[in-house]
């Protein structure tokens, strides 16, 4: 058994108008030293699943359904006090914008300890020798120097770099990575995503890494689950899936690298855009979108198929791999899809 | 540090020239100050020796010059109705009013924090619909009515309560006199430092769940709880250190509002304020103690500012920075 | 609110759509579904309706000293033993109807609330208009003004000057320029609200596109302004507004009680509560308490009614 296994997760959010469903039929699992990339477009879930696993779903949303099994024992069912155990002591997070994930009052230094002090018994002295210890790992700066200082005198490299010496103060098991480089400038998006990759492979972490960005994905993870409207529409082995996707979707995603597009061409857009949650279409989300869509997709909603080393949420898999998937037409019939 | 000592300093020395233009203009145009002095009886040829004696045919800028001169040295002029200095006079009231407005500021604190806290920590509970429910009941009833609707209930209906007077005093520090030495200097207290954070401590509870609530928001926060922290702490630590910088804020722009509402409050209970004695001395034009009344409330104004900033700096590290939003 | 009827066919279908609109849209359906605002807004427009009206609702007219009788002083309202059936709510010191008076009281003091917000408004949004659209020097300078006249108290500021005011001129001219002055000072001294917050609203604008197309297009900057970006400033001001009213009638009101507002012979609730205060003591409660509801009610369905418009149209206010 895996360290980390989901099965069956569902999160729904109560609005006003009823309760709406963000992620459904959610499952994986992850072991120490995996890179689990999830990626998908904004407003696909992708975040969600990210903090239903620590529970951390803001309200109205709660997980409905499902397990999420963490070492044997069920997150979803944990009280607070148990929960909190888990939260930056076995599992830790990093979040999308360093600028806005540190306490503006509170020092660096109060910051670190207070993480430490939560999950051990030790005195400030010694947790400040840790944290400085893994500001040190994280390679910045003056770290002695860090520790007295209020976010707002740090760069935003330098915050997220300091968020991830956080997440590793109590040597977790697993880091959830929310789209970690984001927010920062592209010259420090790679120094960060190798920081992160070096760290990982060094102290064996699990590190689930949510982003929507391909490239990234290729470059950290062994494996890769693509969401859509809520849902993992396939999921595999990163190469294969970057080099050889199933899905319509996920080869639409790919199309629409620049490195895929021709010089002096429009990039290869998707055409339309992912639905509402609160208006998905009925069978398979993507339908609406995709060039290949039959009678069967607007009904039914896909189960899994293995192709491959991948599981692929499609109707139309098998024929997609006859038609030895070279280079999918998506851009040019749109209004196929668009009439439902 | 200096800059801001430097900024507050410009400040005040700003507010307190405008004040005491102000101020001077008045005592300048209302009322004879010969007339008060002497009365009718003295004949114009004496009227104009003297006038010319005390000055009052002098330029308007040596004239101010002179009273600017005389107010930094704590000489306002006399008041016409109590033929004393009247700064004194004005002093002598200021320890009724700041045991008031302490009183007050008591039930804002020791209320507000605690119900805004846990009404932004439990939106959806029972009580705090019943706590929302009293604060908008509370912002929407001026200071003088709830003062006028206590008296009528405890003093006159229930007459549990005295309706008016600081009750018995004892002398601290030569001339301060407190009634917080005295059961019934503190009774005496009750009703008047409740009408005096009526809308006050509904407005702070207002301000306090809807700060506390957009924190609780905040991705900081959420890391807070992903970092496995307590609940205690993420509430009153992490959460409540940010929701307190506007609250502050909002604290130094209602301190002229106290002031004001001490006016109403002290009229409903002649409390033996300074408020109530600025009422009477409008209705007498008594032109020095009103000009007193402006100076020592304008000081009061600047001091308690610079009180307000000073703890905002101490509670936010990017002073620099708020600097921006608050002005 | 209501369908205007008209002989042209065209006309009174955009006015049929436009009802048919206002029925579909979201603030009507959050108005029906909540019981607080509609309660609100049926005693607030029986306010209205009773302070348009009260010239035909009141008994007696209050202003007119040949009406009331001294032999009437101080009766209690109908339902106590001693109640006289002509005097619904009883009379107070002078003989005066309290019905009829609180009816005109009830309008004078909306009516220097309204009209001291609409020069509030007037002021904040000219000002919060240009500051933003010409920002620079103008933007600081008017910003910086704005800082300082809200770090003083408007109640504060009011008191002295209106104290400086009767002092200077003596009370009897100050009670025929009471009015103008209450509505003068409360107005002039509450405009940063609306200012900070049209200038924020047309700072987030100027960014659109559109306004850059009305520009490009040739349209004058106030035109621009008062064409195009005011009407999307329209949401905070109308929140602002409510909240502002009730407090433009907390503040006459205590101005009045203090004696610096209207006087006794023409009162509005805050005066006539100020009248009554010394009787309470010797039972005659009527004078203060019954007007004084009168007050915390208007006050709090039109605070009740902010807050539901603030949660229904949830603008982007200025938070100073």
């Amino acid at each position: 058994m895996a360290l980390l296994e989901i099965h069956d997760l569902e999160v729904k959010f109560a609005l006003r108008s009823g309760p709406v469903t963000a992620l459904r039929d959610i499952s994986f699992s992850l072991d120490r030293g995996q890179r689990l990339g999830i990626v998908g477009e904004s407003g696909a879930g992708k975040s969600v699943a990210a903090f239903s696993i620590l529970n951390l779903i803001s309200r109205p949303g709660y997980i409905s359904k499902g397990k999420i099994l963490f070492d044997g024992n069920d997150l979803a069912q944990l009280n607070p006090s148990q929960l909190r155990n888990v939260r930056g002591n076995r599992i830790s997070m990093i979040f999308q914008d360093p600028m806005m994930t540190l306490n503006p009052v509170l020092t660096v230094g109060a910051q670190m300890v207070e993480s430490l002090q939560a999950h051990t018994r030790i005195s400030r002295q010694e947790a400040r020798k840790i944290a400085l210890e893994k500001l040190r790992l994280v390679h910045i700066p003056s770290p002695e120097k860090r520790l007295d200082q209020y976010p707002h005198e740090l760069s935003g490299g330098m915050k997220q770099r300091i968020i991830i010496a956080i997440a590793l103060l109590l040597n977790p098991d697993i880091i959830i990575a929310d789209e970690p480089t984001t927010a920062l400038d592209v010259t420090i998006q790679a120094e960060i995503m190798d920081l992160l990759l070096e760290l990982c492979e060094d102290r064996n972490l699990g590190l689930i890494l949510i982003t929507h960005d391909l490239g990234v994905v290729s470059q950290v993870t062994e494996r890769t689950i693509v969401m859509y409207a809520g849902r993992i529409i396939e999921m595999g082995p990163t190469k294969e899936i970057i080099n050889d996707a199933q899905h319509p979707y996920t080869q639409g995603l790919i199309n629409a690298l620049p490195q895929q597009g021709i010089p002096g061409r429009r990039l290869n857009q998707i055409p339309g855009s992912m639905p509402p949650l609160q208006q998905l279409p009925n069978g398979c989300a993507f339908h609406p979108r995709c060039a290949y869509a039959k009678a069967a997709c607007k009904e039914q909603i896909p189960a899994f198929t293995q192709s491959g080393g991948c599981q692929v949420a499609c109707h139309m898999v098998a024929e997609l791999v006859n038609q030895a998937g070279k280079s999918p037409a998506l851009e040019n019939s749109p209004s196929t899809g668009q009439d439902s | 540090m200096l800059a801001f000592l430097i900024r507050r300093l410009v400040q005040a020395f700003v507010v307190m020239f405008v004040i005491s233009v102000i101020s001077f203009s008045i005592q300048d145009n209302l009322g004879d100050p010969l007339r008060e002095l002497v009365g009718q009886s003295v004949s114009e040829e004496e009227r104009q020796a003297l006038r010319e004696q005390m000055g009052l045919n002098d330029p308007f800028l040596t004239q101010y010059w002179r009273f600017a001169k005389n107010a930094v040295q704590g000489d306002l002029g006399t008041s016409y109705f109590f033929k004393e200095p009247a700064l004194q006079v004005i002093l002598k009231k200021l320890p009724a009013t700041l045991e008031l407005v302490f009183g007050a500021t008591l039930i804002i604190i020791f209320l507000s924090v605690p119900l805004g806290i846990y009404s932004a920590i439990n939106p959806q509970s029972v009580l705090t619909k019943i706590i929302m429910g009293f604060s908008i009941v509370g912002i929407s009833i001026p200071v003088f009515l709830t003062a006028i609707m206590l008296v009528y209930v405890f003093s006159v209906l229930l007459g549990v309560m005295p309706s008016f007077g600081r009750g018995e005093l004892v002398h601290v520090f030569g001339y301060w006199e407190t009634g917080f030495l005295t059961a019934d200097g503190l009774l005496h207290l009750v009703l008047p430092s409740i009408a005096l954070s009526s809308i006050m401590l509904p407005l702070f509870i207002r301000l306090i769940r809807s700060e506390m609530m957009e924190v609780l928001e905040s991705e900081y926060v959420k890391f807070a709880w992903a970092k496995g922290i307590s609940r205690y702490r993420i509430y009153f630590l992490h959460a409540f250190k940010n929701t307190m910088l506007p609250v502050i804020t909002v604290g130094g722009v209602q301190i002229g509002t106290m002031v004001a509402y001490t006016i109403l409050t002290e009229t409903v209970f002649q409390w033996p304020g300074m408020g109530f004695l600025f009422l009477e001395a409008v209705n007498r034009v008594d032109t020095p103690l009103i000009v007193a009344y402006l100076i020592v409330v304008g000081a009061i104004f600047v001091v308690t500012n610079t009180v307000v900033d000073l703890i905002y700096g101490l509670v936010n590290p990017t002073v620099k920075l708020a600097a921006k939003h608050t002005g | 609110m209501t369908t205007q009827s008209s002989p042209h066919e065209p006309l009174l279908n955009t006015a049929d759509s436009r009802w048919q609109q206002f029925l579909d849209s979201h603030f009507w359906h959050s108005f029906k579904r909540d019981k607080v605002a509609i309660v609100s807004f049926s005693i607030f427009f029986l306010f209205i309706l009773a302070s348009l009206s009260a010239p035909l609702l009141a008994p007696m007219d209050p202003y007119d000293m040949t009406q009331f009788d001294l032999m009437d002083s101080e009766l209690p309202p109908v339902w106590q033993e001693e109640g006289d059936s002509r005097f619904l709510f009883g009379t107070d010191a002078q003989g005066r109807d309290m019905w009829s008076t609180i009816l005109y009281g009830t309008r004078l003091s909306l009516i220097i609330g309204v009209c001291a917000v609409m020069l509030q408004a007037f002021l904040g949004i000219v000002i919060g208009l240009s500051a933003g659209y010409f920002g620079g020097r103008v933007d600081s300078f008017l910003m910086r003004l704005a800082d300082i006249q809200l770090s003083f108290s408007t109640l504060m500021v009011a008191i002295i000057f209106l104290a400086i005011f009767q002092a200077a001129f003596g009370a009897e001219l100050y009670q025929d320029l009471a009015m103008v002055m209450l509505v003068l000072v409360i107005g002039i001294a509450e405009w940063p609200q609306y200012a900070r917050t049209v200038r924020a609203s047309v700072l987030a604008e100027r960014k659109k596109e559109y306004v850059d197309a009305a520009r490009v297009i040739g349209l004058g900057p106030i035109r621009i302004m008062f064409r195009h970006i005011l009407p999307n400033t329209l949401s905070p001001v109308l929140v602002i507004s409510t909240v502002q009213i009730a407090n433009a009638i907390i503040s006459e009101a205590s101005l009045s009680f203090l004696g610096l507002g209207m006087p006794p012979s023409q009162p509005s609730l805050g005066s006539l509560i100020a009248s009554g205060f010394e009787f309470i003591f010797s039972g005659a409660w009527w004078i203060t308490i019954i007007p004084g509801i009168a007050l915390i009610l208007l006050v709090l369905v039109i605070n009740l009614l902010g807050d539901w418009l603030r949660d229904v149209l949830n603008p982007k206010l200025y938070k100073g």
